[in-house]
């Protein structure tokens, strides 16, 4: 094990987040403060409770999802897309370094930032409404797990990618909608029934029903299934990113 | 087919264990594109050699599978007796690669940057070590720079910086000097130098000839994906790097008059003019005594020249033979 490369490559990418603070950690902590004041302050305090749970309360988990959700792939796929576009990854290809390091390396430094991003959020969002968690450690498995998952579905779509607008167009046009269809702002219980069963088929219904359930300890589907779902997710990003280094798919001819 | 030099030339006592081998190598790109055909070469221990070739002809190619930027579609390499697929941590902890493209994070710092190749390559921090390389490479006033506000030549220094971070056995210069200006060239050719001298074997690439004239020991010609020849540069020199002197005379000669008959003078087809060909490395020319000679033949000319025959052109009648 290369460890002294996969440090360099994590320090490397970790550098990049402080550098651009403002944009890695300030904005998306900018954009979520302003759903909890309009969200959850001002049209929040008008709503019905959900299962028990005030709505601005709700919300919190979901938008926790949401943050994680674009910020992993956002930053794993720009960590590796970066290298490939300015021809800079020619280094880490003739270094002595196998595939899994690589993927320890960048994937570990965008998931590292989005778990830095969700409990910022989580701390800002404790300012606007009154939560508590009901299964801290759950809590931080499924921020862990979610993160590591999309920073492997990041690194999949920064591989992919050969211009900046196919960089742009999974999160804008796939995950975005996913993200706001999966029960981030209500529950899935509240659509029709039709809704609901379509709602099943989108993978982020999981993921928030899951981390709502660590807070709230009340969910959409059996926290079990939710996990299943993660893990194998997840699974199926690894087998992508195995396939690609072992083909050398769009990195290596 | 074979490099004729080890056909030709009993190995020196010692190099008998090749840094690099490759054998039968050969890649076709997914277009069906065929960049190398079968390539077999030998590097020695502690070499500067030199691989010229046509654009296209297969040295980035080359290097990049050496390197394992490219994946080979047939044959094997080892470097420093490590196979590059099967052992390729080991043989790559040996190799440096400086690639002919300018590619350089742009908001890195100097020191960040060949701390990052260092430990990419697999060695501990060595603050010391890179401290000597950047002060080597006049980079070290520059380490806290961001690599974006350097100058291109610097550029191309910390890519060599980076190449070396992890003290490399191999080095790669693939075009090192392309667009670079002369004092940093010669710069360069001094750094190369100092680096054989420690013992680290440098496969170049390049274009310009007079590089490989000025560095090479031994220099190995590409092309079409195939190595027509590698040879000691002094012995590719002498075999085939001549003198001509060519005379125009006033009035045309029928034939050379029988006493001054031999190999190395030629009458033109046309009787107008005569070359003579002589040995640029040997102090006595015979010029003139042919000048002499002629005279007393009352062969008149009104005017002569002479031309050398480079590395450059040595190289282009090789490549266009063969070709």
């Amino acid at each position: 094990m290369n460890l002294y490369a996969i440090k360099a490559i994590y320090l490397f990418e970790m550098a990049r987040t402080w550098r651009t603070l403002m944009q890695s950690i300030a904005s998306p902590v900018l954009s979520t403060s302003l759903y909890f004041i309009v969200f959850g302050s001002a049209i929040g305090s008008r709503m019905a409770d959900i299962d028990g749970v005030s709505y601005g309360a709700f919300i919190v988990p979901g938008l926790i999802m949401l943050s994680i959700l674009t910020e992993s792939i956002s930053n794993a796929s720009f960590g590796i897309y970066m290298p490939k576009f300015s021809g800079t990854i020619y280094e880490i290809l003739s270094a002595p370094i196998s595939a899994l390091e690589t993927v320890i390396g960048y994937v570990g430094a965008a998931a590292t930032k989005s778990v830095i991003i969700g409990t910022i959020i989580l701390v800002t969002a404790r300012l606007f409404v009154d939560f508590s968690i009901a299964h801290p450690v759950w809590m931080v498995a499924f921020l862990v797990l979610t993160s590591v998952t999309f920073s492997l579905f990041g690194f999949i779509i920064g591989i992919w990618a050969d211009s900046f607008q196919k960089l742009q167009v999974v999160p804008l046009m796939v995950v975005t909608p996913l993200a706001f269809l999966g029960g981030s702002f209500y529950s899935i219980t509240m659509l029709p029934p039709f809704w609901q069963t379509i709602a099943l088929f989108n993978p982020v219904v999981y993921l928030v029903s899951g981390f709502r359930w660590s807070f709230f300890g009340v969910a959409d589907v059996d926290v079990g299934i939710s996990l299943g779902m993660t893990l194998v997710f997840m699974l199926i990003c690894l087998g992508v990113v195995g396939w690609i280094f072992r083909t050398g798919y769009r990195i290596k001819a | 087919m074979k490099p004729l030099d080890s056909l030709a030339m009993p190995r020196p006592a010692g190099a008998s264990d090749p840094i690099i081998a490759v054998a039968g190598l050969g890649k076709t790109y997914a277009s069906g594109f065929q960049a190398l055909k079968t390539v077999d070469l030998e590097i020695r221990r502690g070499e500067i050699f030199a691989l010229l070739g046509p654009n296209g002809a297969g040295k980035t190619t080359l290097i990049s599978i050496v390197c394992g930027i490219v994946n080979p579609s047939t044959g094997r390499v080892t470097a420093d007796g490590h196979d590059i697929v099967r052992d390729y941590r080991a043989a790559r902890t040996k190799i440096g690669l400086v690639p002919q493209e300018l590619t350089t994070d742009a908001f890195e710092s100097v020191w960040a940057t060949v701390t990052f190749s260092r430990g990419l390559f697999g060695k501990p921090p060595n603050p010391a070590y890179l401290e000597k390389i950047l002060k080597d490479l006049s980079l070290w006033e520059k380490r806290d720079s961001r690599i974006m506000t350097l100058s291109g030549g610097m550029k191309r220094r910390v890519m060599i910086a980076k190449a070396l971070s992890h003290e490399p056995k191999i080095l790669f210069l693939d075009e090192p000097t392309a667009g670079v200006d002369v004092e940093l060239r010669r710069e360069m050719w001094a750094m190369v130098r100092r680096l054989r001298e420690n013992g680290v074997t440098i496969i170049l690439t390049t274009h310009y000839i007079e590089e490989a004239e000025e560095m090479a020991d031994r220099i190995g010609v590409i092309r079409k994906g195939e190595i027509i020849l590698v040879e000691d540069k002094a012995v590719l020199m002498r075999k085939l790097g001549r003198k001509q002197l060519t005379l125009h005379l006033q009035s045309p000669l029928a034939a050379l008059p029988p006493e001054l008959r031999s190999g190395s003078l030629q009458l033109s087809a046309d009787g107008t003019e005569l070359v003579y060909t002589f040995d640029t490395q040997t102090q006595e020319t015979g010029i003139a005594g042919l000048l002499r000679r002629l005279s007393e033949h009352g062969i008149d000319f009104k005017d002569l020249q002479t031309s050398e025959s480079s590395l450059e052109e040595i190289f282009v009648s090789l490549v266009r033979e063969r070709a």
